[in-house]
């Protein structure tokens, strides 16, 4: 019994752990979403994210006082700061000069994505490495420190409280931003500025405003997602967070621009990630044919595919995308 | 004693570039009163209370709210003076509920519950019937029209403006909004109603203003009042044209519409058993207010909007046989041999395509002439320039955008084109809409031209001084009904103005006043 419990433990806690990337970025891409504001720049955001705090973290740990206190904050004000001037470019370019916001994020990404590998690649040059990625071992120890008495709990200690901090800042964030969306003032004139902006400009609504301060907001939190992954995978290697940049946008769709459904969303894409790697570790005695992994590695964007089938066949109205996705506002257009 | 007027406009211009929308307006509005502003298309109704309500600001007069000159410089300010307008167009957003939409904008503590009970309040005070969690897209257009009434409400206003509230309603909800519009009065608030419907004005209203083409001609009690001296005042004097008017050369029938019912995207019914025949060397004209379903009825008849029920049938001039166009699309028709040009309302929508020169849009209609993979430009190059020459058109090449020339000019552009096409019936919406007076009349020339020519021409216009002189007969039509068809060369302004706000709706009037 107890042996199913652990597989069950080890399974969810790996699934959670590759999910939370995708977390933070859904959750970000949902509030900016619900401004109005497609922002396909999200895996350059992250990438972006990830490498300002690795790159804080990797000459942190080189200097001579460490603290721990410190090791924490400046990587993640790093990361903040980086994903926020990244967020800025994007308002900027679509809010202000009302550029089209699918060039801008795709070009956006492209950026964010070469930015990432150019620091990456300097860096590992600069640390006379072997190695192929940055590596910030000191730093993502303290990160992945857990709750001491975790352990000692059992199979509900094993299940609730086993995780990093940030695993738990990530859920907090998007139940946070759920709540804001569906009960506050704030959220609902977010909800206007991104269905009908015309009508919020009506009632008085700042809606530039809205627009910068949500995408702004919703670039800092995925940031975070691209330090995540870093800390997770123990430093940066050149052009790995991309992929979990999409799924963060594919996750929003599933989950219907609903942050608190994008909880479970990662869990499960989380898991179906991977799958290759958890189905030998499960030791089921299943024969797989030669080379299966990579048929494995398939199924998290097959799914995606099903599920942005699905998602669109749906007809409610609540569950559609904001109404002005992907539209400038201009006052005088009207 | 008096009371001092909830709100007095006093000498209100306002001129947008050369057009003067509203010159000299005096307008008073006492509370408990329910004043009915009226005017044709154009006559600058709206403007005028645009300007009450902070969207436009007057170029000169005053404004006073209780004796006291006031400023009104933003939608902000007016709501400050108490002042609640209810747009034709909705401004709602569709997936929040009513009360979230009320209370949208407002600032302090988020209390759905607390609003959705003053939302509930308000409408038991008026008669209302609202469901303050429903959301906007399920429901009907007269409950979202109940949902702006009561935003304007919430904010505190008792002065409401409601342009145009009726058009858009069946006559039962106008009823209701009726009762509600009394009951408001009786509870003290200023109401300002703007529509150019006769029957709604006498039935609602206490006092009658009256605006043509920007000019306020006089306010009227409306006790006093009767369906022709509205009229009469709304219309004016009959203006004498200067067109020069062929008496038609043996007309015979070339388009027969029988029986014609559409529906439009929301589901309203907006063609309702309409029937005429369009006859060689003749223009028919066709009048009635904005909106009352002209577009639909070109549309349909040109293939581009679903025919609920209903004929349309085409007199081939040589064969003399009759084709079906209904339920055929644009190529179909065209490949039947019918030659039907159609000028639309929406020029650089529907009829050219601004970003590309003139050229290529003499190509929209010629492009599947020449037998290799390659388009043939020599034709349509020299159309544009016989275009360009024999109509003046002002251009720097005819290789120049025609977003860029000014609305006259695209209109020559586009009515050149489909001349060229020589067709049998030409159909013009509104074709002289935002053109000067030398353009206007090169306009109608090209259609008595055509007319000679022996081709049934559709004139869909708004100044009924132009319909009266240039066409031979006019179809009146009003909420998509036909209200009548008149002899252009013996008819009356007055006569058409009745017809144009007759309804032919079951027995409305009576309803109105319960």
């Amino acid at each position: 019994m107890s042996f199913i419990l652990d597989k069950i433990i080890y399974v969810l806690a790996n699934a959670i752990n590759n999910g939370m990337p995708i977390l933070f970025g859904s959750t970000g891409e949902i509030i900016t979403e619900k401004a109005g504001h497609l922002n396909l720049g999200i895996p350059g955001v992250m990438a972006v994210g990830g490498i300002s705090g690795v790159v804080t973290a990797f000459f942190y740990q080189q200097s001579a006082s460490k603290n721990t206190f410190l090791m924490i904050l400046l990587p993640l004000l790093a990361t903040l700061l980086g994903s926020l001037v990244m967020g800025l470019i994007y308002c900027f370019l679509t809010v202000t000069l009302r550029a089209n916001q699918n060039v801008t994020g795709l070009a956006l990404t492209t950026f964010g994505i070469g930015i990432g590998n150019f620091f990456g690649a300097s860096i590992i040059k600069l640390s006379h490495s072997e190695l192929t990625s940055v590596r910030i071992d000191e730093t993502s120890k303290v990160f992945k420190a857990t709750l001491p008495f975790a352990s000692k709990l059992g199979f509900i200690g094993e299940l609730l409280f086993s995780y990093r901090f940030l695993v738990y800042a990530g859920i907090i964030i998007a139940l946070v931003c759920a709540y804001v969306l569906k009960r506050t003032r704030v959220g609902l004139h977010l909800r206007a500025v991104g269905e009908n902006p015309a009508t919020a400009d009506a009632a008085g609504i700042n809606v530039n405003k809205y627009k910068y301060v949500s995408t702004c907001v919703g670039s800092m939190i995925a940031g975070l997602g691209g330090f995540y992954y870093c800390i997770d995978k123990n430093g940066w290697s050149n052009d790995n967070i991309g992929p979990f940049g999409w799924l963060a946008i594919a996750l929003v769709i599933f989950a219907i621009w609903r942050p608190n459904l994008a909880i479970f969303g990662s869990i499960l894409f989380g898991l179906l990630l991977n799958l290759y790697d958890l189905i030998p570790a499960l030791e089921l005695n299943i024969k797989f044919p030669h080379g299966y992994d990579k048929l494995f590695k398939m199924v998290p964007y097959i799914v995606t595919i099903v599920v942005l089938i699905i998602t669109s066949a749906r007809k409610k109205r609540e569950n559609q995308p904001p109404a002005s996705l992907g539209l400038s506002y201009f006052r005088e257009d009207r | 004693m008096e009371k001092a007027p909830a709100i007095e406009l006093k000498n209100i211009t306002k001129t947008f570039g050369r057009i003067v929308a509203n010159h000299n307006v005096n307008l008073k509005v006492n509370r408990g009163e329910i004043m009915a502003i009226l005017g044709e298309n154009g006559s600058g109704k709206t403007t005028l209370m645009n300007m009450i309500s902070g969207i436009y600001f007057p170029d000169s007069g005053h404004i006073f709210i209780d004796g006291k000159e006031v400023v009104i410089a933003s939608p902000k300010d007016s709501y400050k003076y108490g002042i609640g307008m209810i747009h034709q167009h909705f401004k709602l957003v569709d997936v929040l509920s009513a009360a979230e939409n009320i209370v949208l904008g407002l600032h302090g503590k988020y209390n759905i519950k607390e609003a959705s009970r003053e939302v509930a309040r308000i409408a038991s005070l008026y008669g209302f019937e609202i469901d303050p969690a429903k959301k906007i897209y399920e429901m009907s257009v007269s409950e979202k029209q109940t949902v702006e009434i009561i935003k304007v409400l919430y904010r505190g206003a008792d002065i409401l403006i409601l342009d145009e509230p009726t058009a858009v309603l069946t006559p039962q909800e106008t009823a209701k909004l009726f009762a509600v519009l009394r009951r408001m009065k009786e509870d003290g608030k200023a109401i300002v109603i703007i529509t150019h419907k006769l029957h709604e004005v006498l039935s609602i209203s206490d006092r009658v203003a009256v605006l043509r083409k920007g000019e306020y001609i006089c306010t009227l009690e409306t006790k006093d009042a009767t369906e022709a001296s509205l009229t009469e005042a709304m219309v004016g004097k009959k203006v004498a044209l200067d067109i020069d008017r062929a008496d038609p050369v043996d007309p015979e029938d070339r388009l027969i519409v029988k029986d014609l019912d559409c529906i439009n995207r929301e589901g309203a019914k907006v063609l309702d058993d309409v029937s005429f025949t369009a006859r060689s060397g003749e223009i028919l004209g066709i009048a009635g207010i904005a909106g009352s379903g002209q577009r639909e009825l070109l549309e349909a008849i040109a293939g581009l909007q679903h025919v609920e029920s209903g004929e349309i049938t085409y007199k081939d001039p040589k064969t003399g046989k009759a084709e079906n166009l209904r339920d055929k699309t644009p190529m179909q028709i065209r490949q039947l041999g019918v030659r039907l040009s159609f000028v639309p309302e929406d020029r650089l929508g529907m009829g050219l395509v601004g970003s590309m020169d003139i050229i290529d849009n003499m190509m929209l209609r010629s492009y599947r002439k020449g037998k290799s993979a390659f388009l043939q430009r020599k034709e349509p190059r020299d159309l544009a320039n016989e275009i360009i020459k024999s109509l003046e058109v002002v251009t720097p090449s005819a290789t120049t955008p025609v977003r860029r020339l000014s609305g006259g000019n695209v209109q020559k552009v586009l009515v050149g084109r489909e001349i060229a096409a020589t067709p049998t019936v030409l159909m013009a919406a509104y074709p002289v809409r935002g053109l000067d007076i030398n353009s206007s009349y090169m306009i109608y020339n090209l259609l008595n031209q055509q007319k000679e020519r022996g081709v049934a021409v559709i004139f869909v216009g708004e100044d009924l001084d132009v319909l009266i002189d240039l066409c031979d007969r006019i179809l009146v039509i009003g909420s998509g009904h036909v209200t009548g068809v008149v002899d252009a060369r013996t008819t009356t302004k007055e006569e058409i103005g009745l017809l144009m706000t007759k309804s032919v709706a079951h027995g409305e009037g009576g309803e109105l006043n319960g």
